[in-house]
């Protein structure tokens, strides 16, 4: 099948980068014929099996939560967040103001010094179990929410972010009366507020992964959910308040990035955490520069997932899959650089489109769904000016021939070949299915090749052989190392990144220090 | 001068040398120069600058340029991977050998703090204090993965494990007040970590950082791995925090008026930065005892790392 191939004498496209011309970017032998995937009467083709969205019931209208109390934004102003499965509107959503991050700030403070500071850490514990708790209890309505709001399958959102969310918190839960035991021989002390920002990739997870350890290490939070994603940040203050969490310890303020910066800058803000792309990373880190806070960044990623020829290769093509198609992509740590050794790419590749053949794209409700849609219009656009970038560049696309949704952002899982490290597909973050091919001939060129990008985050080794995977994951540049696995998640694991990928740890006792100064 | 003469007439040399001290002998001075890749250059911009001596006289420090700052970064790069790989307990020994060296220069080292205008007492209080910190930090490259890292009990069949590892290339704004004990105790914070090191000395007093330089030139610390600049400190922190091959900034010392600006530049390449903790003030007092022995000053520069195994046949 030589669907990777251009036909002789092609000359490599110059496609305008835009997201429209880049569905059908190039010759139609690139698109794999469609017998061989699951359009039409495949005997692959599932029935469809949709969750029912009536377990939730989204308002018309969110305003921010300050001071556990509803509260409409000052400025009176709001925005849509959308569906990106049907591109219909869910819901109008406050638009806070930096008068409003004021006073969520206030509340914060306010909560800290009067209420719990001043609770026994076996107190708290019991606060954050009883978040955990109803976490668990209201998992499917959570589950869905994502999904609706984010885009994401409900195979994802049921069986990874939402129990991984509850997780998070009934791990924290038990550290909260034993931070002695975080940092030996040391008097652990909370910074008071935190202000923290977080992306639309894994709303509700990424929810958790902030506010349960510093919850449990004695702060009070102030908290921006993303603006394409805010529905689980809404539905979690209703948790807080079926846990009666005491007012003003968790605070949400939905609004946009100047809002978030509001946050980060107020000097009563003593300590902030941010996960999201670099740049902006940088801004908040330049915006409070000299102003004595701690910060933690969890940023950017352009992992390789390295096959060795003794891997096994089902494993492997498996590990592929979920590296880079896991939640359409959008991932910070997705495997999105294949390093592929020379001798087995043509056979590991021809088994890679196989597979990616057999996935199955569209509505994120259905239970048999695999990849879902892109979260925004504009992430759409961002992936097919990337992509475009790479046939520009001289890469060899290929993709799947699938049906995809008539409405909705909906992107094709994309396999580049022939990719030179120079090519920006290669370097930068797509975060999107699409997967950028390099092959390397010996152990040394894999690790040179993984580790030439300015990011850190995550990497992936695949081998049958037990030194190998221990040489090259000390060798590799990263701050979680998949051998043999990838995209696992627990909350006892540290996460996070070297170099430009940020830093400070989240999960695990190491999540637990940025959370606590010591004296 | 008894026991002197004791113990020469012990090793049974001729009783025939002057003293040191003697007035009417010209002093050798020593040349107080950079170390950059275990090498003693003077700034390529051919600068340096008077720095009075308490004792009378004048010391003459390199100035050390942006040209120079950007060689100590070249060759710091080259020689931290392999100072990353030497095994833990072969770290240690060396950060050992240091503190040995130290105290065989000690009479140094006290002479360099009393030139800068420290009383006897206090400059061997601080030599000894030092040395001892340096053994501290000597002790701990082998023990911090026990005391940082572990397994992770995962709720998946997965051997999960968690372990620290070195930044890379750190830039020190060495302590201004304390400017050997507050030297050693950044430094060995870095080094202990397998980090590699460049160092701005202190301003008013660079010459406890010389001696350290000349120390470290014979110690077993490979060459590149400490590099020490004497400089103006508000000349080259703009330019030394934009480096982008530096991986993190240790601004302990950054004076306050520079600190904006050093960490907005820090902040350009997401580098690490280390700085001085709320309320701490840059005094010569603020490495004393166990304010000194901080984790910390380690911890700034490590990265966890966590692996991920599949349990099964």
């Amino acid at each position: 099948m030589p669907s990777d191939q251009t036909p002789k004498g092609a000359a490599p496209r110059r496609t305008p980068a835009r997201a429209a011309s880049v569905v059908t970017p190039a010759p139609a032998a690139i698109v794999a014929p469609a017998s061989s995937g699951l359009a039409g009467n495949s005997p692959w083709a599932y029935a469809p099996a949709p969750e029912s969205r009536e377990i939730v019931t989204i308002r018309q209208r969110y305003g921010l939560f300050i001071d556990g109390k509803e509260r409409a934004p000052s400025g009176g102003e709001v925005t849509i967040t959308y569906n990106p499965a049907t591109e219909e509107p869910l819901a109008e959503i406050a638009k806070g103001t930096p008068a409003d991050a004021d006073r969520a700030i206030e509340a914060a403070d306010r909560a800290y010094r009067k209420v719990w500071s001043k609770l026994h850490p076996r107190e708290r514990a019991k606060y954050l179990y009883r978040i955990s708790r109803i976490l668990q209890e209201r998992s499917r309505e959570f589950a869905v929410t994502e999904t609706m709001d984010s885009g994401k399958p409900i195979r994802e959102s049921r069986d990874v972010d939402v129990p991984l969310a509850a997780a998070h918190f009934w791990y924290y839960a038990g550290w909260a009366d034993k931070l002695q035991y975080a940092v030996p021989g040391r008097r652990p002390e909370a910074h008071g507020v935190v202000g923290q920002v977080i992306p639309w990739n894994f709303p509700l997870l990424m929810l958790a992964w902030k506010i349960a350890p510093a919850l449990a290490a004695g702060n009070t939070v102030v908290l921006k959910p993303a603006s394409t994603t805010p529905l689980t940040a809404l539905l979690f203050a209703d948790v807080c308040r079926q846990a009666e969490l005491p007012d003003g310890v968790v605070n949400i303020v939905t609004g946009p990035g100047s809002t978030g910066m509001s946050i980060v800058t107020d000097p009563r803000v003593a300590k902030v955490a941010f996960t999201g792309s670099t740049s902006v990373g940088v801004t908040i880190a330049k915006g409070i520069a000299g102003q004595g806070k701690g910060l933690t960044l969890e940023l950017g990623g352009k992992a390789a997932n390295i096959v060795f020829e003794d891997a096994a290769l089902d494993q492997a093509v498996e590990g592929v899959v979920n590296g880079i198609f896991f939640n359409q992509g959008e991932v910070c740590c997705a495997g999105s650089r294949l390093l592929v050794q020379e001798s087995i790419a043509e056979e590991f590749l021809a088994r890679l489109r196989d597979r990616m053949s057999m996935l199955r794209i569209g509505d994120p409700m259905d239970k048999n769904t695999d990849i879902g849609a892109i979260n925004s219009k504009a992430q759409m656009e961002s992936i097919g000016e990337l992509v475009a970038s790479g046939v520009a560049e001289g890469a060899q696309i290929w993709q799947p021939a699938c049906d995809l949704p008539t409405r909705g952002w909906f992107f094709r899982p994309t396999l580049f070949t022939n990719v030179a490290q120079s090519h920006r597909i290669a370097r930068e973050e797509i975060f999107g299915p699409v997967l950028a091919t390099i092959t390397f001939r010996t152990v040394a060129e894999a690790i040179e090749k993984a580790n030439n990008t300015a990011y850190g985050l995550s990497a992936g080794i695949w081998t049958e052989k037990g030194s190998r995977i221990l040489q090259v994951a000390s060798a590799l540049k990263a701050g979680v190392v998949w051998a043999n696995t990838f995209n696992r998640f627990d909350p006892t694991a540290p996460f996070g990144g070297y170099k430009e990928s940020g830093y400070g740890r989240e999960g695990g006792m190491q999540g637990l220090h940025a959370y606590l100064r010591s004296s | 001068m008894g026991k002197k003469s004791k113990r020469t007439e012990k090793l049974n040399l001729p009783l025939t040398i002057e003293p040191a001290e003697s007035s009417d002998r010209l002093e050798v001075r020593r040349t107080a120069k950079l170390y950059i890749g275990g090498a003693f250059p003077r700034s390529e911009s051919g600068r340096s600058r008077e720095v009075q001596l308490a004792k009378g006289g004048v010391a003459n420090i390199a100035g050390g340029s942006r040209k120079d700052l950007r060689e100590a970064v070249r060759v710091a790069r080259i020689a931290a991977e392999p100072w990353a790989a030497r095994t833990a307990m072969v770290r240690g020994q060396i950060l050992y050998r240091v503190a040995e060296l130290m105290e065989g220069r000690a009479a140094q080292f006290r002479d360099d703090l009393i030139n800068h205008g420290a009383s006897k007492s206090d400059a061997a209080a601080e030599v000894s204090a030092a040395i001892d910190r340096m053994v501290w930090y000597a002790g701990w490259p082998d023990k911090l993965s026990a005391v940082l890292g572990g397994t992770n009990p995962v709720a998946s069949s997965h051997f999960v494990f968690t372990l620290p590892e070195p930044t890379g290339v750190i830039a020190s704004i060495a302590p201004e007040a304390s400017p050997l004990l507050g030297l050693v105790s950044r430094l060995g914070g870095i080094l202990a970590g397998g980090n590699v090191a460049i160092v701005l000395a202190s301003e008013s007093a660079p010459l406890p950082a010389v001696t350290l330089a000349e120390t470290l030139a014979v110690s077993d610390v490979p060459a590149g791995v400490v590099n020490i600049i004497t400089a103006r400190r508000a000349e080259l922190l703009p330019h030394l925090v934009r480096h982008a091959d530096i991986d993190g900034y240790d601004l302990w010392g950054c004076p306050d008026e520079l600190l904006v600006e050093a960490e907005q530049g820090a902040a350009e390449h997401v580098a690490r930065v280390a700085r001085r903790p709320h309320g701490v003030k840059d005094r010569a007092d603020a490495f004393d005892g166990e304010r000194g022995e901080r984790i910390d000053g380690i911890t700034a520069f490590l990265e966890m790392k966590t692996v991920w195994h599949p349990i099964g046949s």
